[in-house]
């Protein structure tokens, strides 16, 4: 017993007064800290990106070690949505509702060249970056990346959540930014 | 390859009802293709299904092709006889500025969706489809993307110049 919760690693605590029977510290720390190591992804998987996923999921890579091994398949209660794969321009509309479905506060992952940029396919019928329609955190290149490289982007994830300012989603310059995508 | 006497019986069985209607009927690799006149194609094939003799009673593809140089849009109806496994392939000419041609579905409910994708990817029209409308694209696409006359590239981006391409 002794053994094995020596193994486990506790997140750090934050900065903060500490005395006989109290702890005091910031609460957009210690909501930072909570939503940083439960993030539950949505995968929005269409095609070799996909692939790799299911190796990042699985007990090698594990992202379950992030605090992600709860995927939620409802956009509802999902807090980040990982895009893998082309998106054709017919998918863009589902894409775009599956976003504006999700509740605040919530992030985009695009993974891969495909949702990043369109890759290599330029041409009529693939959108050429889901950034087109929904507004995008964090980018991961490759062809298909690693799951490595999904890792980190993730992580990159993980650290505007933790380092996220509580009323950001309130400013007018959030609400703008979603304005120029049309939502809301 | 196809024999000699199948090739004949064929034409004869098109040529019994429909005489002069075939331009040009040869084998193209190992496919027995005739080139027909544009105006009595859904009755040659109807005739092909009927017809004991033929009985082509499978559709196994139609599709279009466009000929730039000629502007002209070629429709093409694949058909199949599974009782004694034998192909033809049916080939017509439309002009790439008006294609239009009755629709197939009278003859092969099969023809539906086929006539959507020639419909989607290169403006033919099947006069009598009972829902000519796009099936693979988005519905407010404004250009017929398989027709040669357009650039396969998305003609929306800015961030592709040709400068980062060494063109």
């Amino acid at each position: 017993m002794e053994a094995v919760s020596s193994q486990i690693s506790v997140s750090e605590k934050p900065d903060g007064l500490e005395g006989q029977g109290f702890f005091a510290t910031r609460l957009d720390k210690v909501v930072g800290l909570a939503r940083k190591n439960s993030i539950w992804p949505l995968p929005f998987a269409t095609s070799c990106c996909g692939i790799e996923f299911m190796a990042t999921m699985g007990a090698h890579y594990d992202l379950a070690r992030f605090g992600s091994e709860r995927l939620s398949f409802s956009p509802r209660q999902a807090d980040l949505l990982m895009v893998m794969g082309t998106i054709a321009k017919k998918m863009g509309p589902v894409l775009r509702q599956v976003y504006e479905q999700m509740a605040e506060p919530r992030w985009v992952l695009s993974v891969g060249a495909c949702a990043s940029s369109g890759g290599i396919f330029d041409t009529y019928s693939v959108l050429q970056g889901i950034d087109r329609i929904i507004p995008v955190d964090v980018y991961v290149p490759g062809c298909p990346p690693r799951p490595e490289q999904i890792i980190d982007g993730v992580m990159k994830i993980q650290y505007l959540v933790e380092n996220e300012s509580l009323r950001r989603r309130d400013s007018a310059e959030y609400k703008a930014m979603l304005n120029k995508y049309g939502i809301e | 390859m196809m024999e000699a006497a199948t090739q004949e019986k064929i034409t004869s069985v098109i040529n019994e009802k429909f005489e002069g209607e075939i331009i040009e009927a040869g084998m193209v690799k190992d496919f027995f293709t005739l080139i027909v006149k544009k105006e009595k194609i859904v009755d040659i094939i109807r005739h092909l299904y009927n017809h004991s003799e033929t009985k082509f009673q499978y559709l196994t593809t139609m599709f279009a092709v466009h000929y730039p140089d000629q502007n002209q849009i070629a429709m093409v109806y694949q058909l199949h006889n599974l009782a004694t496994n034998q192909r033809v392939r049916l080939k017509i000419f439309l002009p790439a500025d008006n294609p239009t041609t009755p629709t197939l579905t009278t003859v092969f409910s099969a023809a539906n969706w086929m006539e959507r994708e020639a419909y989607d990817f290169y403006g033919v029209i099947s006069e009598g489809h009972p829902n000519l409308k796009r099936i693979l694209n988005v519905e407010d696409m404004l250009i017929f993307p398989m027709r040669k006359e357009y650039p396969l590239e998305d003609q929306t981006r800015e961030d592709k110049n040709d400068l980062m391409f060494g063109r």
